[in-house]
């Protein structure tokens, strides 16, 4: 039989944003395949350029939808490093139970979505429904659900009322309480477990060689969460796990993220706890926003998104705009190198399991 | 991590688990039979209050998206400080970010909690908000508003340095320092260029450019702003007397600034001295190459708007003529204004410039005296008269017919003579009285408290005015609390009744109560209760309760011709009088100001301009 070509997205329900694989077949294994990125392409990182800096604030969310909130806080942390601002404390907790939010929101949608690509259809729709609770937080302390536009420069838009602090408490109490059902719905699953176990393997030379972070190194057995190896924030102030697993498949992948759900929890409940009263920001420079400068300088920060290491690196020649600002995508290795050099020899049903559990994220990619 | 390598046992009664859910309650909601309330932060449709709305067009400036145009509407009247223009939100472009909101001058944008709007022309998704929202609905929820935390704006004003006033009444020294470039570059963000100022000047000066000048730190370009304007535009805004307007000016630019909504305005004034003051020269920044022009241009008076009409016709090629009464070019700038507030040094900045573009300034030579305007009709195509008001107004009570009780005009110009060394040492009293409550009376007062202090070591002045308060006085309030820091007295709401006098000395002022200065017609028509009296000791008063042109110098043929009203002389916007000759500009016309006289000097010369060019064809 010869090779067939197959177009795999960007109109697939199995994919994941506007990307795109196009592989070769051979029966049902792909001999090559290449991924084919540019339809989400906008140009945050020269649009950046063009943008005043607090202008900037609504559009970098933009680069990853699930979990936004990342991109604000890198942008607002690499400012804060070149100007050398110091930061509330206060503000810096709220910005910590943000980001665990979003990677509650953000997990909520991943490991049940992964019944999606399995045929498993109850899991997206609880996943769907309780995230909802945390965007129902987001609404009530950013006043939007998904591009929060919160975290600035300088610490956060608006204080943390004991009203949102409480919404929290009960989300999470509700949240902790459905993991059970999650549990016995997907990972007991004898589907789930034929279906992802063993398969989309990923050892950890290859995931080391291609600068894989998050899940995917992490379900190789190596520890690495950037929360724990180089702490922002009050990380360091909080006690929480980072779970692996050492299987490096996919059905490791899905249940880490689901073990994180827990440690997300387990943070914010700290944060609520530990947060002082005081001011929620300062200002970053003279004058008013239209007329913000940040000092020459660079900075690269970076954060654990549920995707791995995703970071900023920021120029500033002092004027009021970003000089150069570059994204590092945290799913950039897997979905480019990774597709690449690693798809041959799966299956083709296996190759949507790739592409979820690796998170292939395409704004990432096309920014 | 599940350890277990197999796959997890069968449960036989796992099916019957799902059961549970059937009686739970749906998560989901039936839209649109139930309506979800959005949050008390939520980032809906706009609301702007009209009232509130001065049309600044700040939130346009930031909205990342450039989904906000600034529009005119027709119908809305003109208000002081505001602009006929309000937002228009395109909704396909917004991304209810709500910065247009943390940033809003006035407070007037917020948004709300509406989140839904259906509707199948796109034409709907853009409109300009009112308080009735996009629905045009009452009492719609409000969302997103801004606060203390969210602000963009920088509220607070960089202080500025002054002597204090026990330091600053010893001496005649100019006592506000200027502002350092941190300072000035800190009070130039503040700027939100909404150029509400520039329509407010009467000289149009184009201040958002020359603010941004100093943030961008080009003073050269600021320089180039204060001095040529818009050089694409006949050069409207420009300024010859920028190191003065820095110092004095009235500053209506900084009453209409934006930022003055919620905050403190921005010092416009300081921010303009501040060029001035750091430029090392002007005649390296400026030049100017006109061309020639064969017509010649009088000009009768050196204040403000003459020399200012001087410098604009010298600038189009014109050959002009200043004629100066007094011995120094300035008028009131040189005569009137106190050397603490304005010293000769920057006055003579200004004017130098003037005189470098070929401006003959002849001093001492009095129109009316020793040249006629009649001779200088024939001598010139064109003539500019400014001749301020030179006579002071007295009350006219018994007893202002003495010798001590004296006039602020002449007294000024005394004081100002005998500081730069060129007339004899003013009369010093030990205690003084001054009748007025302007800002006249207050340059009096401060400058006798200031040759009080070095003659005497001690200060004894004290101000009464009609007006019951320091709100109702026309000086500025500024004046007011730094003279009272001088010691400078105030009597507020007294009318005089007679000047005390014994063994022909001055002994002082009998004062009474005044209940209303104006009546119901809003007409001087001052109320008295004639009971009650004050009497304060001195051994001089100073009338200074306004000032009076005086036209003595035209003559009786041209007088005639001439329209007055109110004793000002009518003309038209290029300040050219019923003689198509003639033009006249500065106190005379308009007043009360040195901006305003700029701004005369800038139109007549267009007018003169026009009328030469005209005459020519």
């Amino acid at each position: 039989m010869g090779e067939v070509k197959l177009f795999f997205g960007p109109n697939h329900p199995g994919m994941h944003g506007n990307f795109s694989v196009h592989m070769y077949v051979e029966g049902d294994t792909v001999v090559r395949a290449r991924p084919l990125p540019g339809f989400l392409h906008r140009g945050f990182e020269k649009l950046m350029e063009r943008r005043l800096w607090y202008q900037n604030l609504a559009l970098i969310p933009r680069i990853c939808v699930p979990e936004p909130d990342i991109n604000e806080v890198c942008y607002a942390m690499a400012i804060e490093k070149i100007a050398k601002i110091e930061v509330p404390e206060r503000a810096q907790w709220i910005r910590m139970i943000v980001l665990e939010l979003a990677r509650i929101a953000s997990h909520l949608m991943s490991f049940p979505g992964i019944g999606g690509s399995l045929g498993l259809y109850t899991g997206p729709f609880w996943g769907t429904a309780d995230r909802d609770r945390v965007l129902d937080i987001f609404e009530s302390l950013t006043g939007a659900r998904v591009y929060h536009m919160y975290i600035v420069p300088g610490g956060v838009r608006k204080d943390l009322t004991p009203s949102i602090q409480k919404s929290i408490k009960e989300t999470l109490d509700y949240i902790e309480s459905r993991l059970p059902d999650y549990e016995n719905l997907i990972f007991k699953n004898r589907i789930v477990h034929t279906r992802l176990k063993k398969i989309a393997l990923l050892d950890r030379e290859t995931a080391l060689e291609l600068g894989i972070t998050g899940v995917g190194l992490r379900a190789t057995g190596v520890p690495y969460d950037i929360r724990k190896v180089d702490p922002y924030l009050f990380y360091d102030k909080v006690e929480f796990e980072v779970p692996t697993a050492t299987d490096g498949d996919a059905f490791s992948r899905v249940y880490l993220k689901f073990l994180e759900i827990s440690q997300s929890i387990k943070i914010i409940r700290q944060a609520l706890e530990k947060m002082p009263e005081g001011k929620v920001n300062v200002r970053i420079s003279d004058g008013n926003a239209l007329r913000y400068r940040v000092p020459k300088g660079q900075a690269y920060v970076h954060v654990e998104s549920t995707r791995g290491e995703y970071g900023y690196y920021m120029v500033s020649d002092g004027g009021e705009k970003p000089y150069r600002v570059a994204v590092r995508g945290a799913s950039y290795p897997q979905t480019f190198i990774g597709i690449e050099k690693y798809l041959p020899g799966t299956r083709i049903e296996d190759v949507p399991i790739w592409l979820s559990t690796m998170d292939v994220c395409a704004p990432e990619v096309d920014r | 991590m599940n350890k277990k390598s197999s796959l997890p046992e069968k449960d036989f009664f796992a099916p019957i688990k799902a059961w549970k859910f059937l009686f739970k309650k749906p998560v989901t909601i039936k839209v649109p039979y139930v309506k979800r309330e959005a949050s008390e932060r939520y980032r809906g449709f706009h609301i702007n209050d009209w009232d509130k709305c001065i049309g600044c067009g700040t939130c346009a400036k930031i909205c990342p998206t450039d989904a906000i145009k600034m529009v005119e509407v027709e119908d809305l009247p003109q208000v002081y400080g505001e602009k006929p223009q309000r937002p228009v939100i395109d909704y396909g472009r917004c991304s209810f970010c709500a910065m247009c909101v943390d940033i809003c001058t006035t407070g007037s944008l917020k948004m709300t909690r509406e989140y839904v709007h259906i509707s199948p022309d796109p034409e709907d998704f853009i409109f300009a908000p009112t308080e009735k929202g996009i629905h045009g609905v009452d009492n719609i929820p409000v969302g997103w508003t801004r606060d203390d935390d969210s602000e963009l704006l920088e509220l607070e004003r960089v202080g500025m340095e002054m002597l204090e006033g026990e330091e600053r009444v010893k001496s005649f020294m100019e006592y506000v320092k200027g502002y350092s470039k941190e300072q000035a570059i800190h009070e130039a963000a503040r700027c939100v260029e909404c150029a509400i100022c520039t329509d407010r000047c009467p000289e149009h000066m184009r201040i958002p450019e020359y603010i941004k000048s100093i943030w961008k730190d080009d003073l050269n370009e600021g320089l180039n702003w204060l001095l040529k304007g818009d050089e694409n535009n006949n050069m409207i805004g420009a300024n010859p007397f920028s190191a003065v307007c820095g110092r004095v000016c009235t500053h209506r630019c900084e009453e209409a600034c934006s930022i003055g909504n919620r905050g403190e305005a921005v010092a416009i004034r300081w921010l303009k001295r501040y060029i001035v003051d750091n430029v090392p020269s002007y005649e390296e920044i400026i030049n100017f190459t006109p061309q020639k022009k064969d017509k010649k241009v009088a000009i009768v008076g050196s204040g403000p708007a003459g020399l200012s009409a001087a410098y604009f016709l010298a600038t189009m090629g014109y050959e002009v003529e200043v004629f100066e009464a007094l011995n120094k070019p300035g008028g009131v700038m040189r005569y009137g204004i106190p050397s603490y507030r304005l010293p000769d040094e920057a006055l003579d900045k200004d004017i130098s410039l003037i005189q470098a573009l070929g401006v003959k300034i002849h001093v001492g030579v009095s129109v009316g005296k020793d040249i006629s305007l009649q001779k200088l009709k024939e001598q010139f195509d064109a003539v500019f008269v400014s001749t301020g008001f030179t006579l002071g107004r007295s009350t006219n009570v018994p007893g202002t017919e003495h010798q001590d009780v004296i006039q602020a005009l002449p007294l000024l110009r005394e004081i100002r003579d005998f500081l730069r060394g060129g007339g004899p040492k003013p009369k010093i009293p030990k205690s003084l009285v001054v009748i007025g409550g302007g800002n006249v009376a207050m340059d009096v007062a401060r400058s006798m408290a200031r040759l009080q202090k070095m003659e005497y070591g001690t200060v004894d002045v004290k101000v009464t005015c009609l007006e019951r308060s320091f709100e109702e006085m026309p000086a500025d309030m500024e004046e007011i609390e730094e003279g009272t820091e001088e010691g400078v007295e105030f009597y507020p709401g007294w009318g005089p009744v007679r000047i005390m006098i014994d063994d022909d000395k001055v002994k002082g002022v009998e004062l009474k109560k005044c209940l209303e200065v104006f009546d119901e017609n809003n007409r001087f028509n001052p109320k008295f209760n004639e009971k009650e009296k004050l009497y304060l000791d001195a051994d001089m008063v100073v009338e200074a309760i306004g000032q009076a042109p005086d036209y003595s110098y035209l003559p009786e043929e041209i007088k005639e011709q001439l329209e007055f009203a109110r004793g000002r002389l009518v003309t038209n916007e290029f300040r050219q009088t019923s003689i198509k000759w003639l033009f006249a500009g500065g106190d005379i016309v308009h007043g009360p100001d040195i901006i305003h006289g700029v701004a005369d000097g800038y139109w007549a010369a267009r007018g003169i301009d026009d009328y030469l060019t005209k005459e020519e064809k």
